[in-house]
């Protein structure tokens, strides 16, 4: 296994088969996608040198999604728990209430600049196809979004954003109707129609270019972190611990990327995946959980998958961590220790939801709510010392149904 | 040296000047007996068979053949039963050549090595790997082609000029040329006079491979591409097996009749 180096983006320390670390990542699609995936590869690579175009993403990242998002202290939840300080990123300030705009954002600049008049892309919370659909209105692209059947019923709020942002919705109902099935069918209708449309991959996985520009999009997110820190704290702190969800790891990816250079003994790197429901044996959390390295979506990663290599069914509370695979850049992440992966049931992200919404005004979806339940668990070891950033990449608005249905038989 | 039992196949339908007639159907479609009676059953008109071995995740394929494979997974399919039904399948007399299609996962998971030695074992003569691309799958290909299993490489209207040179450089004795931009089972979209124009670009490079054309060949649109080595005919197969299952009829009869219906209109 190679290590990782110093002063090199991570989304860039692939080999020239698009593997990282030898093994994780690549390129297995169809031949039809291999000329596609090229000439979006060497556009991508020609426009993130191009000063115009980086201009271009700094302006609607500041003034459309509005960058930067804060950084606060959550005092009340600190000193209720009397351990290390927790901090949150509320990264859900952001313009549609999600990191998912960052990718959304780059990816219709670029479908801008490659000439296409259509854009599709996958959703599983309706984050990503929301913020896609959003962004297509706002640079004059037409948008389809997938999304499974079962995602559509339980992230109602979301769906009608995307509906109303005059985008597509085409509804999966093959396998388990979620985001696993949502990527595949968006694949499939990018294999028949790539010649005239763009196609989106809502966070770091997929085929190796996809998961680099995801995650040069959601880089934003430590790029301000960094500053914000340094203004906080003077400096960054001896004892830092990043705290984030990781479903397909676009967020995660995001808010670490630009602390890779520093220590793992002053900044420690915890990503939380779904455990699913405390008594089922179904989950969404191949990192931390035994998934087995194998191929999904045309990339290399660990999957929870049966011995045959048929995707195994996933479970969780969380529309947005429902889902099978997870990105290569944190399978390369785990193996290196550069990071370290744990995961939360249902009831734990439930449990910590009501926790910090009692002490805080803040409102993070299922999603950073996992994220949150580690960073208590975390809290109480340490002290004040200590300081505990979550990146609370979510609204909870699209989770309304579920956690007032959940939460009144939550004791 | 002698010539392999695909390139063989192909061989003989030269001779009737006619092209090849590959089928495509879902190995444990709807249950393992029945994929191995619809075999049987067809090969006494097709030519060449082409066995899925079904994922749950198929990116490639569209609405017909995924409804194949799921139903064959949820009816208990393992891989290791593929090897099982082309063993049953070669005993009987006459029996064509086999070709695998599937996913590179279930070979991953499988063990390379291992699952080209249960190839070879059970007669299989050729592969297919859906999301193992040129050159990813140069590796791949060599270990098949010293087991003597052609690892037959996949072609697609944007496969660039250069790349095409490249790819055929690498192809064992048969390549597969996708008619359009589409999953299986698309309905055709571009005429077939523009399909065979850039068939015939491809088959120019090197005269001596056997080149199929796949994607959106149905009993109605077979007949205007037969100047090619082959045609590969999936989906409507799938589709056939669907409609039988529920009009309760037998897939098999109505599977042989399909093919039957298919080589008449080549022939
Ligand atoms: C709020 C939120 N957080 C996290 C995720 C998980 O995705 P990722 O791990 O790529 O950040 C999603 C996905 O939909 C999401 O909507």
């Amino acid at each position: 296994m190679t290590s990782i180096k110093k002063n090199i983006p991570l989304i860039d320390q692939h080999d020239k088969n698009g593997l990282w670390g030898g093994k994780f990542g690549g390129n297995f699609i169809p031949e039809t996608l291999k000329k596609p995936v090229e000439d979006l590869n060497n556009l991508f690579e020609k426009l993130r040198k191009d000063k115009n175009f980086i201009k271009e993403r700094d302006y609607y990242f500041k003034n459309w999604v509005g960058a930067p998002t804060p950084l606060i202290k959550l005092e009340n939840l600190t000193n209720h728990l009397g351990g290390a300080q927790i901090w949150a990123k509320v990264v859900s300030e952001a313009n549609g209430g999600a990191h998912k705009i960052y990718n959304a954002t780059v990816h219709c600049l670029i479908a801008k600049r490659a000439g296409k008049k259509y854009i599709v892309g996958d959703t599983g919370a309706g984050y990503a196809g929301k913020m896609l659909s959003m962004a297509a209105k706002k640079f004059g692209l037409k948008c389809k979004i997938f999304m499974g059947a079962k995602d559509i019923k339980r992230q109602r709020p979301n769906v009608e954003s995307i509906r109303k942002n005059g985008a597509t919705i085409v509804p999966v109902t093959s396998g388990s109707q979620t985001l696993v099935d949502a990527v595949s069918e968006c694949m499939r209708y990018w294999v028949s129609n790539c010649d005239t449309a763009h196609m989106c991959v809502g966070s770091t996985v997929g085929p190796n270019i996809f998961v680099k520009i995801c995650g040069y999009s959601t880089t934003q997110i430590s790029r301000e972190l960094l500053k914000q820190i340094e203004y906080e704290f003077g400096e960054v702190p001896k004892k830092l611990k990043l705290i984030n969800c990781v479903g397909g790891g676009s967020s995660a990816y995001g808010f670490w990327s630009k602390f890779m250079d520093f220590s793992k003994k002053q900044v420690e790197m915890i990503g939380v995946e779904a455990a699913g429901p405390k008594d089922s044996k179904l989950h969404a959390a191949p990192l931390s959980r035994g998934g087995k390295l194998g191929i999904l979506h045309g990339a290399a990663s660990y999957i929870c998958q049966d011995r045959d290599g048929q995707i195994k069914e996933t479970e969780s509370i969380s529309a947005g961590l429902d889902y099978p695979g997870v990105s290569p850049l944190h399978c390369f992440l785990k193996d290196t220790g550069k990071a370290r992966y744990t995961s939360e049931t249902d009831e734990a992200a439930l449990k910590a939801y009501k926790l910090v919404t009692k002490f805080e005004n803040l409102n993070p979806s299922l999603e950073p709510s996992h994220a949150f339940a580690t960073a208590i668990r975390e809290a109480v070891k340490y002290s004040r010392d200590t300081v505990i950033i979550v990146n609370s990449c979510g609204d909870a608005q699209k989770d309304k149904d579920i956690l007032k249905k959940r939460l009144r038989k939550l004791k | 040296m002698s010539l392999s039992p695909i390139s063989l196949a192909f061989k003989k339908c030269r001779e009737m000047g006619r092209p090849a007639l590959l089928t495509f159907t879902v190995a444990g479609d709807n249950t393992k007996k029945k994929s191995l009676d619809i075999l049987k059953s067809i090969s006494e008109n097709a030519d060449i068979l082409e066995i899925g071995f079904p994922h749950n995740t198929p990116i490639g394929d569209g609405g017909q053949i995924q409804t194949s494979s799921y139903r064959s997974i949820k009816n208990g399919f393992k891989v290791r039963d593929i090897f099982q039904i082309v063993r049953k399948y070669r005993k009987i007399k006459n029996s064509k050549p086999i070709i695998l299609m599937g996913y590179y996962n279930m070979i991953f998971q499988y063990g390379e090595n291992k699952f080209l030695t249960q190839c070879k074992k059970s007669g299989i003569n050729g592969i297919i790997v859906v999301d193992l691309p040129w050159p990813e799958n140069k590796i791949f290909a060599k270990k098949c082609k010293k087991k003597k299993i052609s690892f037959i490489q996949l072609l697609s209207p944007t496969t660039s000029k250069v790349r095409i040179k490249k790819i055929m450089k690498d192809s064992h004795d048969m390549c597969y040329y996708i008619s359009m931009l589409s999953t299986t089972g698309g309905k055709l979209k571009i005429s077939p006079k523009k399909i065979l124009e850039n068939y015939n670009k491809i088959k120019k490079t090197n005269k001596s491979k056997n080149l199929v054309i796949g994607f959106g060949i149905t009993n109605k649109t077979i007949s205007s591409l037969k100047s090619a080595d082959g045609l590969v005919v999936g989906s409507q197969l799938c589709k056939e097996i669907t409609k039988s299952i529920k009009k309760r009829q037998n897939p098999v009869t109505n599977l042989n009749k399909m093919v039957l219906n298919l080589k008449r209109r080549i022939s």
